[in-house]
Order: structure tokens, then C-alpha cells, then sequence
């Protein structure tokens, strides 16, 4: 039936079917009135876009270091390129709900333990062979498996099992996890053909667009796929140039080299705004700018000295300085308005001298100064926000001594290693992601440390629990938790900065990452 | 043997010598670096089951001096290997890297090696008068300003504002020659204005020396024009230090462009060679040192042999 659904929206999309008729061909499919009506009202949308033309993105995290496979992807331009000739199972769409790609639908047994992905047929991949259930499997075991170097092996770990039965894919998982779907919405996560196993670099997926050019560290091109099961995906062909350097990406837009960039500078952003033929759209996201205790190294296993710490950071002046209001103050958890199941009644911690002093005091700090680490790399702004901390902390009688490492392996010998660092966190699309990803006591990023027997109940409960009420209620203590007791100093939430040419249209919202998630070269189309 | 021959003979040897140092020296050099290539693929997302993984595929297990001079073999025999990090081969992806290298040092090259001798010449001609003046205060400015803020300039004024150039000089295989030099256009004024000043100033020092040698008091008495006597008698005389002062900026614009390449994202080998040692990707870094280092040498001593030439009394040894 999916296929024949299909079948018709291609054929509205195309113009080629009246409303009436779609409606009338997708009751007879068994589609109620209320569906087939917003199935047509999305096929139609898709055929208001102008098709053609060459998009040009200038993206910054791009090396010639840089391979396809998307077991690597860590930077910028290879989670684009992933974008373009890659699908994963499922999408998150802009408002927080799981969107079909190459599946269709998902459905959970009432524990969350077993999960069922029916997959899209007649789906083609770039190399002519069609996508099956088994490359879906072998696709999941090469991001699981013990040889796996994939970055998103960390979210794979908890999978026990897996099978394909006909046109379904079903996980079995150790621990239960409401938000699977969520997990597999992971951007490294995209489904080659045999999984990759045979040539996991070759650029061979399902997505809008197939691999012309790849030029580490130069450029990447793309060419539209004749035989994309999807009907978005409105260019003939899309260029994405790596432009490290933020003058020159900014020079570039300006002077019509490209039509899209990613990570604006907050300062240039102001000025941007002003300039002719482009628009500057700041995104509020999930991703946050951290100082980290580790809870487990003297001072800062003293939760006095943590909190005295907390209460000595001004956040508005952060966002206000640093990101130059593009961004929303932080409340030492990890989490915003931006998650679904967000409480928003947890108190704003605010800039409190008196109580920092307070708390130094009790804690009993003998008043030597205290070590924070921090690099450019750490997060733009990341020195000047440091000297920020010091002096308002200084203010309550707290010595700061800011340490300036190297970008340069900033990485892998400061974060996770020095007590006491400035680094950033992306966010996750969930709030269970970005706990467990960090916060669980046994997580491989638990960066500040964090070992609390009542937050790890409550996590490990809230993943089994399917009522909704009940997990907001979970992950709000389980807020309370981290914001009090925790080793995240967490002043603010930094919003994605893009600058898009005024020649494109379709822009939307999407908090899930930059440049609309990822899929402007889908969801835009010139004017 | 001809005394040239054997100069150059010993050269080149002293030349594969220098050549094997440096490759050690590079290799210790990102040994001492903190952290490896996995840790650095991976980045913040590194899980210890995935850096184990990795470094056990990538052969970093290997004590280091056996995996330097299995490199080295490789090398001995013309096969660079393949890059750590993706895998691409190495003589393919540095010879396109190379090859744009080359192209932006040439065209530059050629606008600025006989525009700096040339306005040498006519510094001399007109030693201390307005002309001099002009060009010494030019050209030692444009070598003052720091090479990105030129390139920045010029990027607003000439890229965004005119529109006369692209502010980003991106080249590749399927442009004209054209395209591809009006896309250069920018980063070739760039390194014009950094290399002109060092060499003109050379040039003229060079000649003015000559200058109060008794031959060109005869060439003057003999009635010879000013820029005669120059080009005639001064010029050969002065060759050897302005095909040295030459050299070296041409070496330059191979291997110190590193600045005007990020500021033009222009992907030429400068850029290349960062990316892999930020990577740690140590089999690129050695075979782009290689390459530098080969450019450095060559260059060098293509100077000597020229001044050698030019100089009977070098050329003769007692």
C-alpha cells in the first residue's frame, strides 16, 4: 500500500494529479480523509518549489583529512555530506517528533525493549542495486560491532540483538529505551549498501544527491540522483566548499560565491544582518558552552566549592558578551526549553555574590587559586569568557588563575583529563541522550565526573517509562539533581549562526542543528 | 670531471642527506606532539572502545622507529602509502595539493620577479631622488602589514565591494585557465606585495655596489646611458646576489604561503600539510616535509650554481 501512496503523492507533486483525485485514489487505499488531505498539502508544497539551479554552501570543518564514511563524520562538512547522499531509518523533524525516511514507521512492544522498523520498498541506491533489509542490519552491525570505530557507538552499545523479517527491521535492546527511534536518527547512522562493509568510504547511499566530486578539504560536489525515492531535493546540484576561515566564508556570501553559511561569528552577525541581499537566521539550539568540575578531584569534590563556583558566574553577561545575544542563559544542567519534556519551573540560577561567598566559605577552601583551562578551541569566545569568570568571581572573594592551553590537542589532553576546563556540548535531540551520553556515572563523556546512584535510577527508569507525564516528572528531578549537586557550570546556550542569500527560499526553524539539521539542500529551493 | 659537475654532484648528495634528517626530524617532531591520529579522528567523540579499534587498524600498536622506517622503505622506493585518516592515497591527493602549490607560486613569480628587478633598476637610475623614495617606501610598507591583513583588504575592497575578483580563490579541474587566473588574481597581489620589497631592495643594493667600481666610471666616460651602463655592465656583475635573494622568495612562495592559502582558502599544500598535523596524520606530514624540504634544497642550490656561472672566479678555482 505504502508503495502506491507513494506513488500517487509523486504524481501530485509532479502536478500530474488533482486534489480530488488524490483524495479519492487514497481512500480507496484505506488512508482516512484527515491523512490523505495532509499528504496532498505536503506533496503539493514540494511541487511549489522551483526546481533546479546549483547550490553552493561554504561550511567551515572541512580538512583534507576528512573520508565519507560516516562512521567519521565529526566535524562540519563531512555531517553535510552525509546530508546529501546519505538517509538514516528515521529524522527528527523541527518539532521534536520522529519523521520517516527509510522507514516508514516504528512501532515498540509495550516495554520499549523490542523495537520495529518497517522499512520504505523500491528504494534505490546510488549504485543501482535496491536498498533491502539486510543492508539496514549491515549497516547497524558495522556502527556496533566490536571492530566499529564509529561515532555513534556510544548510542549503538545498549542494541543486544537484531533481525530482518520481510520488510521489517526489529532491534532487541539490553536496557529498555523509550527514545530509540531517536538514537537512530543519529547522522552517522546512514544505510549503505552491505552496511558499508565492503567500502564504507565510497559515498554510495540513498539521499537526493550522489557524490560527483570529493575533494577533501576543497570541496565536495553533488549531482541530483534521477531515481530518489523522496520528493524533495530541488537543486541539480550542489557544491559544498570548505571554508575554514570565518572573514573569507563571510566574504564569500556577501559577494556571491555561495548562497549558505554555516557558523556565523556572533560579533559579525550584528553586522551581517545589515548587508544587502542576505539574512542572517539564528537558530536557538541545544547546543551549550560548559565549564566542567570533575566531582571526584579535591577542591571541587566539595559541592560547596561547586556551588560557590555557580553562583559566581554573571550568565547574562556571558550571552550578552560572548555570544552577543545570540544564545539564552544556562541553568547548569544540560538541558533547555529546546528538549522536549522540559520542565520550565526549575529556578534560574542567577549571579549572587553573596551567596558564592557563603558557600566559599564553607567549603573551606584554603583561598589558593583555582586552575581553569581554556583554549580558543574550547568554544569561540572561550579565553574572554574565562577572564569574565575570573573577574566576577573575584568580585565574591573567589581566586580564579585562568591556564591558556593549545587548540591543538586541546581534545584529547585537557577535556576529560584537567579538573577544571572550559568545553562545549552539541546537545542531543533528547534529554535521555545527553543524560546518558554524559551524566550516567558509567558513561565513557561523563566529563565532570558524576557518580550518583539516585540520578542513575532515575535515568534508568525514566528510559522504561512510556507515560509521558511520568518522565517529565523524572527528568525534572533528575534536572534538579545535576543542577545542584553536579559538576556542570553551564552559563549559557549558544544559538546556530547561518547566513543565507536572500536568492533562496523555504528557510525553517529547526533546532536539531545547523543549517536547518542539515537539510537545506532538501527542504530549500531558489526563488 | 668538470669542476661544475662534481659542485653539483656533491650537492645533490649533501641534498638526499639533508633530506633524511629532516624526515627524522619531522617524525620525532609529531611523536613529541600530545595525542595520536586516532584520538584526533575521533575528537570529543572518542569512546576508549573506539580509539582501541582504531589504533589497532591503523597499526599504531607498532613500536615507533619500526613504523619510521617502514615509511622510510616506502618512500626509498617512490610509494608515500596512504593517508591515516582517510585513506586516500597520498602521491595522488599531495600532487594535486602540489600541482595548485605551484601554479599560484609561478603565476606569482611571474608578476613579481620582473617588476621587483625592474623597479630595482629604476630605484638605481634614480638613486635618492622622488622616484627612489616612492618605490623604497611602497614597497618596504607592503612588506610591513602582516600578509592575512592585505589579503583581508583587498578581499573587502576589490572582492566584496567591486566586485572585480572573487574573494575566494578556489580552483579546480574544470575551469579554464582563465577562470582559474582570475580566481588567483587576489592571492597573487598578496604575495606580490609580500616578496617585491626583499628582492628590489636586494636588487638595488646589489647594483649600487657594483656602481662605484672603476669599469663603470670608464662605461660612464665612454658615454653610455645611465640604464645602459646599468643593464650592461652593472647588472651581470650583480647577478649572484639577486639570483639568491630570488631564490629564496620563490622558495617562499612553495613553502610560506601557509597564511595567504587559509585567508583565499586556496588548496594548494600549505593548507593540506596543517589538516594533517592537526591530524597527526604523520606518513602525509613526512611526505609534505619531504616535498618542502626537496623545494628548499633544489632551490638553493640551483642559486649557488647560478652565482658560480655567473662569476668567472668562481667558475675557475684556483
Amino acid at each position: 500500500m505504502q508503495d502506491q501512496l507513494d506513488y500517487l503523492a509523486k504524481r501530485a507533486s509532479a502536478g500530474k494529479l488533482s486534489r480530488r483525485d488524490f483524495m479519492g485514489k487514497a481512500s480507496a487505499l484505506g488512508v482516512s480523509a484527515a491523512a490523505a488531505s495532509t499528504m496532498f498539502a505536503t506533496a503539493a508544497k514540494a511541487a511549489s518549489h522551483k526546481k533546479g539551479g546549483d547550490l553552493k554552501i561554504g561550511s567551515t570543518g572541512g580538512e583534507s583529512t576528512n573520508s565519507l564514511d560516516p562512521a567519521t563524520y565529526a566535524s562540519q562538512v563531512p555531517y553535510h555530506n552525509g546530508r546529501q547522499f546519505g538517509d538514516t531509518l528515521v529524522e527528527v523533524s523541527p518539532n521534536g517528533e520522529i519523521e520517516p525516511r527509510l522507514a516508514t514507521s516504528v512501532e515498540s512492544t509495550p516495554d520499549a525493549k523490542t523495537w520495529m522498523f518497517k522499512l520504505r520498498q523500491g528504494v534505490e541506491f546510488h549504485n543501482g542495486k535496491t536498498m533491502t533489509g539486510e543492508d539496514v542490519m549491515k549497516t547497524m552491525e558495522r556502527h556496533s560491532n566490536e571492530d566499529s570505530k564509529s561515532g555513534a557507538l556510544g548510542v549503538m552499545k545498549n542494541i543486544e540483538s537484531m533481525k530482518v523479517e520481510g520488510d521489517t527491521f526489529s532491534v532487541t535492546l539490553k536496557n529498555a529505551n523509550a527514545d530509540l527511534p531517536y538514537l537512530m536518527a543519529d547522522y552517522h547512522l546512514i544505510v549503505q549498501p552491505n552496511g558499508g562493509m565492503d567500502d564504507p568510504a565510497a559515498g554510495i547511499g540513498t539521499g537526493p544527491y550522489k557524490v560527483e566530486v570529493d575533494e577533501p578539504g576543497v570541496r565536495h560536489m553533488y549531482s541530483k540522483f534521477a531515481n530518489y525515492w523522496g520528493d524533495d531535493g530541488h537543486f541539480d546540484s550542489v557544491e559544498i566548499l570548505a571554508i575554514n576561515d570565518a572573514t573569507a566564508r563571510t566574504a564569500a556570501l556577501q559577494s556571491g560565491q555561495v548562497h549558505l553559511i554555516n557558523r556565523l561569528e556572533p560579533k559579525i552577525a550584528g553586522l551581517l544582518s545589515r548587508a544587502p541581499g542576505v539574512t542572517v537566521q539564528s537558530t536557538p539550539g541545544r547546543g551549550h558552552y560548559v565549564f566542567i568540575m570533575h566531582t571526584n578531584t579535591a577542591p571541587f569534590d566539595s559541592k560547596e566549592l561547586r556551588l560557590a563556583l555557580k553562583y559566581a558566574i554573571n550568565r547574562e553577561e556571558m550571552v550578552e558578551k560572548i555570544l552577543r545575544g545570540y544564545g539564552s542563559v544556562g541553568n547548569d544542567m544540560p538541558i533547555n526549553a529546546a528538549y522536549p519534556l522540559f520542565d520550565s519551573s526549575i529556578p534560574q540560577r542567577t549571579y549572587d555574590m553573596e551567596k558564592a561567598k557563603e558557600h566559599y566559605a564553607k567549603s573551606g577552601h584554603d583561598g589558593s587559586p583555582i586552575i581553569l583551562r581554556t583554549a580558543d578551541g574550547a568554544f569561540p569566545g572561550a579565553v574572554e569568557a574565562a577572564q569574565l569568570f575570573q573577574q566576577s568571581a573575584a568580585a565574591a572573594g573567589i581566586p580564579l588563575e585562568i591556564k591558556r592551553e593549545p587548540n591543538d590537542g586541546y581534545w584529547s589532553e585537557v577535556w576529560n583529563k584537567q579538573p577544571f576546563c572550559a568545553s562545549y556540548w552539541g546537545g542531543r535531540p533528547v534529554q535521555d541522550q545527553m543524560y546518558s551520553t554524559a551524566y550516567l556515572s558509567s558513561a565513557d563523556w561523563n566529563d565532570t565526573k558524576f557518580n550518583n546512584p539516585e540520578f542513575d535510577a532515575k535515568l534508568l527508569a525514566a528510559k522504561a517509562e512510556l507515560d509521558l507525564e511520568k518522565r517529565k516528572a523524572l527528568y525534572s528531578e533528575m534536572g534538579h539533581i545535576v543542577r545542584d549537586e553536579g559538576g556542570l557550570i553551564c552559563p549559557m546556550f549558544n544559538d546556530f549562526i547561518d547566513g543565507v542569500s536572500d536568492k533562496l527560499v523555504g528557510w525553517e526553524t529547526d533546532p536539531n542543528g545547523e543549517l536547518m539539521n542539515g537539510q537545506v539542500t532538501r527542504k530549500l529551493s531558489f526563488a | 670531471m668538470h669542476p661544475i659537475l662534481k659542485l653539483v654532484s656533491q650537492r645533490l648528495a649533501l641534498g638526499l642527506l639533508l633530506l633524511l634528517a629532516a624526515s627524522a626530524l619531522i617524525f620525532v617532531g609529531t611523536q613529541i606532539l600530545p595525542g595520536d591520529v586516532a584520538q584526533s579522528i575521533l575528537g570529543q567523540s572518542a569512546t576508549p572502545e573506539a580509539l582501541a579499534n582504531l589504533r589497532r587498524d591503523l597499526g599504531l600498536n607498532e613500536p615507533a622507529l619500526s613504523r619510521y622506517f617502514s615509511w622510510l622503505g616506502g618512500a626509498v622506493q617512490g610509494d608515500l602509502g596512504t593517508a591515516l585518516t582517510n585513506g586516500q592515497d597520498i602521491a595522488t591527493s599531495m600532487g594535486k595539493r602540489l600541482g595548485n602549490t605551484l601554479f599560484l607560486a609561478f603565476w606569482a613569480a611571474v608578476v613579481s620577479v620582473p617588476l621587483a628587478i625592474f623597479l630595482g633598476l629604476v630605484a638605481v637610475r634614480y638613486k635618492d631622488r622622488w622616484p627612489d623614495k616612492m618605490i623604497s617606501a611602497v614597497t618596504l610598507t607592503s612588506i610591513s602589514i602582516p600578509e592575512f591583513l592585505i589579503g583581508y583588504v583587498l578581499m573587502y575592497f576589490i572582492g566584496v565591494k567591486l566586485g572585480w575578483a572573487p574573494s575566494v580563490a578556489m580552483i579546480n579541474d574544470s575551469m579554464t585557465l582563465g577562470q582559474k587566473l582570475q580566481a588567483i588574481a587576489l592571492p597573487v597581489t598578496v604575495l606580490t606585495l609580500v616578496v617585491l620589497a626583499h628582492m628590489m631592495r636586494m636588487t638595488r643594493a646589489a647594483i649600487l655596489n657594483v656602481m662605484q667600481s672603476a669599469y663603470i666610471e670608464t662605461a660612464e666616460l665612454k658615454g653610455l646611458s645611465s640604464f645602459q651602463v646599468i643593464a650592461r655592465h652593472a647588472f651581470p656583475n650583480a647577478i649572484a646576489p639577486i639570483v639568491n635573494v630570488v631564490m629564496l622568495n620563490l622558495a617562499y612562495l612553495v613553502v610560506g604561503v601557509v597564511v595567504v592559502e587559509v585567508v583565499f582558502v586556496y588548496p594548494g599544500m600549505g593548507q593540506y600539510l596543517v589538516d594533517h598535523v592537526a591530524k597527526r596524520d604523520v606518513p602525509v606530514v613526512q611526505a609534505c616535509g619531504l616535498v618542502f624540504a626537496a623545494v628548499y634544497i633544489g632551490l638553493n642550490m640551483i642559486a649557488d650554481i647560478v652565482s658560480i656561472l655567473a662569476n668567472p672566479r668562481l667558475r675557475h678555482p684556483k
